[in-house]
């Protein structure tokens, strides 16, 4: 009875075991998504803010493919701790990283 | 009848699955239950690590991004950095991602052999990686650009260094886990390891995708 019921809810507690193919789509994804900016940047086929929206979209996208593909966390069970302090931690980071730009966008002493 | 009840109940379930599972089944594959929830909170405890550490870097990021713009008459991003070894190093560095998840595949079919393999694949693309970094690096203090040459270099070295010591610190993580699945094999306990280098790995990862585009491909657009 535990057994069957950790089958059900705690065996794979940690995350699925991904398979195969979930790893090769996700290792070309992050090549795809690696080659596109090199690309497009370095031989300037675009500049200024939409080169830094192409960057940082796919390296977004990449950050995506690692969480899905490779840290499994799409197949985390509920209560999805793992989701839950990674937001966490994100709105923090985000937080500390976008804070800190505007409040020295608007330091005229630091330039 | 109890199991039945926390099934209507998914909260209750999901409770009882972490902190008393192994009782309510009434001591049916008691121990083996309890150990692998343990080494689950193991996993747990470690992601949170890596999320503080996500923390770490948020502060490095945001320092540099601050500062990039303070070079102090000495070398700017965009005469400094020299993307081919750069591109080399972020292909090395997606790579050994890949493999490091190779290896927990093998762990998961019991193959103890691919998964030591695995790994000593990961160790080698890890180490020529860090290689490339300390050659760059070393180019660059013999070019005049150090640490103390100006605020943007402050952060330039604190930010990729910090992730540098990462990557190392891993590969002698990872070696001394594939000399400890040699002698002990794959036990709950190994598989455990195994699972959070590879998400430390993944994390590393993540972390030089941002490196990548927000020092290297925004210093020289």
């Amino acid at each position: 009875m535990a057994q069957h019921q950790g089958g059900a809810h705690g065996h794979d507690a940690h995350g699925g075991h991904g398979s195969l193919k979930s790893y090769v789509i996700g290792f070309v994804l992050s090549i795809i998504l690696t080659i596109i900016p090199l690309v497009l940047v370095l031989n300037d086929y675009v500049e200024g803010t939409a080169a830094n929206v192409v960057l940082l979209v796919t390296a977004v996208l990449q950050f995506l493919v690692q969480l899905l593909f490779f840290m499994h966390l799409r197949e985390e069970n509920k209560p999805r701790y793992n989701l839950m302090s990674l937001l966490l931690g994100l709105l923090i980071v985000l937080t500390i990283v976008l804070g800190s730009i505007w409040i020295m966008t608007y330091n005229t002493v630091a330039h | 009848m109890l199991t039945r009840k926390f099934k209507t109940r998914p909260f209750m379930a999901a409770h009882t699955d972490t902190a008393h599972g192994s009782h309510a089944g009434g001591g049916h594959g008691h121990d083996e239950h309890h150990e692998h929830e343990h080494e689950s909170m193991k996993t747990f405890g470690f992601w949170l690590f890596l999320m503080t550490d996500c923390i770490l870097f948020a502060t490095l990021f945001a320092t540099y991004i601050v500062l990039k713009g303070n070079t102090n008459g000495g070398p700017t991003a965009h005469e400094l950095f020299e993307m081919p070894g750069i591109i080399a190093s972020t292909f090395i560095l997606l790579t050994s991602s890949f493999t490091s998840g190779l290896a927990v595949l093998a762990m998961h079919k019991k193959n103890v052999k691919g998964l030591i393999m695995w790994l000593g694949v990961t160790v080698l693309l890890g180490a020529s990686f860090v290689a490339l970094e300390v050659t760059e690096f070393i180019k660059m203090v013999h070019e005049g650009a150090t640490i103390s040459t100006s605020a943007f270099l402050s952060g330039f070295f604190t930010l990729v260094g910090t992730h540098g010591l990462h990557v190392s610190l891993g590969l002698f993580w990872m070696i001394g886990l594939m000399i400890q699945l040699s002698r002990r094999g794959i036990t709950p306990v190994t598989q455990r390891k195994v699972n959070v280098i590879s998400l430390y790995w993944h994390f590393l990862d993540v972390v030089w995708i941002f490196v990548f585009t927000i020092v290297y491909m925004m210093g020289v657009m």
